[in-house]
């Protein structure tokens, strides 16, 4: 019973990461962009849902608000500031983005103060569901899985079978290629980058109702979007998304039963002190073995 | 022969100078929060010369050397809370592991290259942030306080406020010089040399991820000093203070004050630190201005401080 609820727990935080991810992976597999202000989007997409919600009194408007609002910032970011580096250093990259981090967090404090926010649900998503018999889980999270597959669904159907995807492709195997051809790869690159800053948003503010809402929450889970990439192969989102999943599972049902395992072997105290460090550390584990496996990724995508 | 006389090198004597005499400013005013400052600021300067050592001159974009700040102070941290308060034991600990914790993460990282490279040291990093954390014997989250600083015999008197700037000042000419000499060394321009075009370098017959593996050990040994340093001067270490914008503005700093230029990162220290300081005066939210302050120094002026001087003085 407990397996299952924990095996969902996970299933839910990969596809989470993998929105996150998905978007990171996007750009930078396109646009040979790194973004580390990508948690600032998953933290602005929250703040955006929280203060959309208390305005208009209803979840769902405040979500589809939310999702339009960091679109946008995404666009405006990538307009005033970002388009610029592209083609630059990867450490200039890192260190401008750097400087968008500083910036969002404190933008935020200035604007919603320091202390966090809540994004309470609508009572219809806080019943538990019985998914198979004397099993109930939480309808909010089954909605996240659900609204996150079919998020991932559309996204592979996007990329791979419409026109745009195409673009967005033939943009990652030859840029200046496409860009003689006569398409607008400066506009290709913006909707780009909006889809991936609403795909962070999205992951943002379904987090919210979980944990609180609040300055510097994009940051960690911003290190193991990356990690996620780094072991899914950067630029690849069919590695990104089994990655998501994998780092999921192994984060939840490594908080979940590694302190008992533990105590099988060591004392209950000894357990007890090493257990959270080495659930938080199993991860890097595991991207280590990727990376002395196979430094490219599990599935490095296509060779440029 | 070329002049050594012009603008960059006249600021840096000038700033080495100052440095040097900043004590007796300090005495003379009674300004006693400049000499803190400062000697924060030195110690962030080392910090910032070994990650330049690596940045700059091995083309090797670390992004988590703060882990070395963190095991540095840990390692005088745990050692002084365990009773052993001579600094003869705590600081060539605090070395040793540091290294090794750079020997490991070196040899597994220096298998990515570009920006792999970049995040699996960002990720190595949070790990040992994870393990500080975990550690609950040694205050865990809240960190650990230090009661007593290292002793060294009655040599040097590390609650000395003058004494203790010294020492730093003196460990951070040294690892300059250090730095100095490893760059103009054989090995230092293998691994310059590797960074320009490993190819051609493998190709000669030289084994580049040994001589950046070194590299990388030697920058990492350099910056658990100064993780010993900093524990010593805050009197505390936490996990806090290894946390990953911890890296990401020790990269600052040296950006700021000129990649793969020997005391730049000294300039980007001080002009980081200082701004911070000031622009915190002003307004809680420094940040605000800081940030894109950060942007558009990557956008306009690549090179930093230093090689904003380099281009005034070949005029």
């Amino acid at each position: 019973m407990v397996l299952v609820e924990q095996s969902l727990n996970g299933l839910q935080f990969g596809l989470l990461l993998f929105l996150l991810a998905a978007g990171l992976t996007l750009v930078f597999g396109i646009m040979d962009f790194v973004n580390l202000a990508h948690g600032s989007l998953y933290m602005m997409g929250a703040y955006f849902a929280a203060t959309f919600t208390a305005w208009t009194g209803s979840f769902i408007l405040g979500v589809l608000l939310a999702l339009g609002a960091t679109l946008l910032l995404g666009i405006v970011l990538e307009f005033v500031a970002l388009r610029h580096l592209y083609g630059r250093d990867h450490l200039d990259q890192v260190l401008a983005t750097f400087g968008l981090i500083l910036f969002f967090n404190d933008a935020v404090r200035l604007i919603w103060g320091p202390a966090g926010l809540a994004l309470p649900l609508p009572a219809w998503l806080t019943v538990p569901v019985q998914i198979l018999p004397g099993v109930f889980y939480p309808a909010y999270r089954l909605s996240i899985i659900v609204v996150a597959l079919v998020v991932a669904a559309l996204l592979y159907l996007v990329v791979m079978r419409t026109r745009i995807g195409m673009l967005i492709r033939a943009g990652a195997s030859n840029r200046e290629m496409i860009g003689a051809l006569g398409i607008n790869i400066k506009l290709l690159f913006t909707l780009v980058f909006g889809l991936g800053a609403a795909l962070a948003g999205l992951a943002g503010l379904m987090q919210a109702p979980i944990l609180t809402v609040q300055i510097g929450m994009g940051e960690n889970i911003l290190i193991l979007a990356f990690v996620i990439i780094v072991i899914g192969g950067i630029g690849s989102i069919r590695g990104a998304f089994l990655a998501a999943i994998f780092v999921g599972m192994i984060d939840t049902l490594g908080r979940a039963f590694l302190p008992d395992l533990l105590r099988m072997v060591l004392s209950s105290a000894a357990a007890s002190t090493a257990a959270p460090a080495l659930s938080s550390m199993l991860i890097y584990l595991l991207m280590a073995i990727v990376l002395v496996v196979r430094p490219e990724g599990l599935f490095p995508a296509a060779k440029r | 022969m070329k002049s050594h006389i012009n603008l960059r090198n006249v600021v840096v004597a000038l700033v080495a100078a100052g440095l040097v005499l900043l004590p007796l400013y300090s005495q003379l005013s009674g300004n006693i929060f400049i000499l803190t400052l400062f000697t924060r600021i030195i110690i962030f300067a080392l910090a910032a010369a070994s990650l330049n050592l690596i940045m700059g001159y091995g083309g090797m974009m670390s992004f988590g050397h703060a882990a070395y700040l963190g095991i540095g102070g840990y390692a005088v941290g745990i050692l002084a809370h365990e009773g052993i308060g001579s600094g003869f034991i705590q600081w060539p600990v605090a070395l040793a592991v540091s290294a090794l914790y750079a020997l490991v993460i070196g040899a597994l990282s220096l298998r990515t290259r570009g920006v792999y490279f970049i995040m699996i040291t960002l990720a190595f990093a949070q790990m040992a942030y994870y393990i500080a954390s975990g550690m609950s014997r040694y205050g865990g989250d809240d960190g650990l306080t230090i009661y007593k600083r290292s002793t060294f015999g009655g040599l040097i008197d590390l609650s000395n406020r003058v004494q203790f700037y010294y020492l730093c000042l003196a460990c951070l000419f040294g690892g300059i010089y250090l730095i100095w000499r490893i760059i103009n060394s054989r090995f230092g321009m293998v691994v310059q040399g590797v960074r320009s075009n490993e190819q051609r370098m493998q190709a000669i017959g030289f084994h580049a991820n040994r001589y950046r593996l070194v590299c990388f050990v030697i920058s990492g040994t350099i910056c658990g000093l100064a993780g010993a340093l900093l524990a010593n001067n805050t009197d505390f270490v936490s996990p806090a203070g290894m946390y990953w914008t911890r890296s990401g503005e020790l990269m600052v700093m040296v950006v700021f004050g000129g990649m793969g230029s020997l005391f730049g990162p000294v300039i980007g220290a001080i002009f980081f630190l200082v701004l911070e300081e000031v622009l915190s005066q002003f307004t809680e939210y420094w940040a605000l201005i800081m940030g894109p302050l950060l942007l558009l120094v990557v956008l306009f002026a690549r090179g930093g401080i230093m090689g904003l001087l380099g281009r005034f003085s070949r005029v």
